[in-house]
């Protein structure tokens, strides 16, 4: 059904022509020139490498790139790398791109790569990031082995990261999915991840890419499918993250495509999430990765600038979400300078907690509400780069575990809001 | 010329017996279509008020910004307000109903506009209502889009998309009642062409640092701040 609304003819005809696979590896693309180049040519290293007698073919849905990246994954051939490599593929790499929309759209990209996966009947699908600059040829295995050789569902990538990398996902996407519903996933959107044959099958007949929870992040959507339908779950380490956009980040809309759809998913799976109480650690393979060096310096006072007027400007805009109570302790904190300033965790957690009991009642325009939390992820921002800043990975690791006990331990709390009228 | 006088004397009373003859069971009829209507409004009254209840009306004017309107203006709440309004309308229809039943010539023509100024006056509520709805979430998005690209007067530029918002349901309201629509019409120009000339003076004058910093800033993007922003993922 996915495949005769998405798959355009001459895709069909492509995909006929491949017959069936055992490993798709999915790229989504927009403009992506100026990186595709090394991500394809480690995507084929490590096919080369660690797939020689599986039946691979690379599948590129792009959003109408203007700067000639889809010529370029299609020209890309396996010969280049077969020069450098002392090992052959047995089979024929197919690398097929098609343009599923002129606009990119985060979530066709995905359905397009999970339909063409479900029509070549793959057992496996890798998403990669046509921006991970650091992919080494070994991710692929690591992605993808667990799926294919140890029947898991779902591989999630943990990636080694500086102290002040991946704020949002340390202190809201990992503590929040991890509390709600159970599972310690600590890269619950990943740039790259694993999925199985099935989960996809499944996904695709659940339509849940066409919800607004599935529309807005369908990286957190399978994620959260997979953990809802009981799915087999792993993580599996791989190297540093890459980040070529830092700084140029619209940290809206990355908070509406993660954030969005996190709180999102929690109505129609309320049933399950409801009863789930503390976390399990999914099986995690390989070996745990390095804190990276770190590589940028950030601007502490201009977070805490952002944050203070964040709170008195939208005073209006958060009285209408949160508590007296809380709106009290935030203009509060918003009144400390630099070197006093702390957004304790528990504080935090349960602004997180109001601001989800908001949206599930649409108090507002639920785009606005999520709009509104980005000055409060600054404030806490500031608090994770202060307490980080000296820190060891031990340090980080046990200030990360206090915050996901904070998460878990006022779950009641969530409930309770959930069910209130406001 | 005395029993002329009774005569005329008795004539008119027995004309203003016969009148009042002709007259009363017409007020008659006009007491009971009155009391009718009071009693039709008062149940479309308490209908509208339950309906509005089951329907959370007063979330969504809430939402709207109405409530706080109403609030400031010592006004009753947005669902109280309405299943009167409707009680008023529609008493004052009935009771012009049963006055048309009197047969007094001058008034059929100024009852008749009043039931022709009805749909109007409905369709200028509708207006003004989704009027202040929309100047609500255009002022709510625009003070979070400006909060959150760290632009300095948010909260003014945000009650301007407000203001500018209301006027203008405003006059689409007051020109569908056809009250003063030229004036609100001028108004509206006036205020509107004085905010932007305003905008640009104040830009172009007075904030001739503030142009050439921003466009600065749009045109050659220094590296510092490009490593300024926390990456989130």
């Amino acid at each position: 059904m996915a495949e005769e609304t998405l798959l355009n003819d001459d895709f069909l005809r492509q995909l006929i022509n491949v017959g069936e696979v055992d490993i798709v590896v999915g790229l989504s693309t927009h403009n992506h020139a100026r990186t595709i180049g090394p991500v394809i040519a480690a995507i084929q290293a490590g096919i080369l490498k660690c797939f020689p007698r599986e039946r691979v073919a690379i599948i590129n849905a792009d959003g109408g790139s203007q700067d000639g990246t889809t010529e370029l994954v299609e020209r890309a051939s396996i010969d280049d790398v077969w020069r450098e490599s002392k090992v052959f593929a047995l089979r024929t790499l197919h690398s097929i791109s098609v343009r599923y929309d002129r606009t990119p759209d985060p979530g066709k990209a995905l359905q397009t790569i999970l339909a063409a996966t479900d029509l070549l009947r793959a057992k496996t699908c890798v998403l990669i990031s046509p921006e991970s600059t650091t992919i080494e040829p070994d991710w692929l295995q690591r992605l993808a082995r667990p799926v294919y050789d140890e029947n898991f569902d779902l591989v999630c990538p943990i990636y080694a990261r500086q102290r002040s990398d991946g704020a949002l996902m340390r202190n809201l996407l990992y503590p929040m999915t991890r509390s709600i519903y159970g599972c310690r996933i600590r890269e619950p959107y990943g740039s790259e991840f694993a999925i199985s044959g099935r989960l996809v099958t499944d996904f695709l007949a659940k339509g849940i890419s066409n919800d607004d929870w599935g529309r807005m992040g369908p990286e957190i959507a399978v994620t959260v499918t997979a953990i809802v339908g009981k799915y087999r779950v792993c993580q599996a380490f791989l190297g540093a993250k890459a980040h070529p956009g830092r700084g140029t980040q619209d940290v809206v809309g990355v908070m509406r495509r993660t954030v969005g759809a996190l709180f999102s998913s929690m109505d129609s799976n309320f049933g399950m999430w409801s009863v789930v109480s503390g976390s399990e650690l999914p099986p995690t393979f390989g070996k745990p990765p390095e804190i990276e060096p770190e590589g940028s310096r950030i601007n502490r006072k201009r977070l805490l600038d952002m944050f203070a007027a964040g709170v008195a400007q939208l005073e209006p805009v958060l009285r209408s979400i949160l508590s007296p109570s809380m709106l009290g302790e935030l203009q509060r904190i918003a009144a400390l300078g630099i070197n006093e300033f702390e957004y304790p965790a528990e504080l935090w957690t349960r602004t997180v907690f109001e601001f989800v009991a908001s949206y599930h009642k649409s108090i507002i325009n639920r785009d606005h509400i999520i709009q509104a939390l980005v000055p409060l992820y600054r404030g806490r921002s500031l608090t994770f780069l202060t307490e980080n800043r000296n820190g060891n990975g031990e340090n980080i690791e046990t200030r990360e575990e206090a915050l996901c006990a904070d998460f878990e331990r006022l779950k009641p709390y969530l409930l309770k809001i959930w069910a209130d009228g406001k | 010329m005395r029993e002329t006088i009774l005569t005329e004397l008795i004539q008119a009373f027995q004309q203003m017996a016969r009148d009042i003859v002709h007259y009363l069971p017409r007020l008659v009829v006009m007491l009971i279509i009155a009391l009718v209507g009071w009693l039709i409004a008062y149940l479309l009254k308490v209908l509208v008020r339950s309906s509005l209840r089951l329907t959370k009306f007063s979330k969504l004017s809430e939402n709207a910004g109405a409530t706080e309107l109403l609030h400031q203006a010592a006004l009753p709440s947005s669902t109280e307000l309405v299943s009167r309004l409707v009680f008023w309308v529609a008493w004052f229809g009935f009771f012009l109903l049963g006055v048309s039943v009197l047969g007094i010539a001058g008034l059929q023509e100024y009852i008749s506009e009043f039931f022709l100024f009805l749909p109007r006056l409905f369709v200028a509520l509708v207006i003004l209502f989704f009027g202040l709805v929309a100047a609500t979430f255009f002022s709510r998005a625009v003070l979070l889009a400006a909060v959150n690209a760290n632009f300095r007067s948010s909260r003014m530029l945000s009650t301007a998309v407000r203001i500018i918002i209301i006027i203008f349901a405003f006059s689409m309201a007051f020109e569908i009642l056809g009250v003063a629509a030229e004036t609100m019409l001028i108004a509206f120009a006036t205020v509107f062409g004085a905010a932007m000339l305003a905008l640009a003076i104040a830009f172009g004058l007075g904030g001739q640092d503030l142009a050439r910093r921003f466009l600065q800033r749009k045109l050659e993007p220094n590296k510092e701040e490009k490593e300024d922003e926390l990456s989130p993922l």
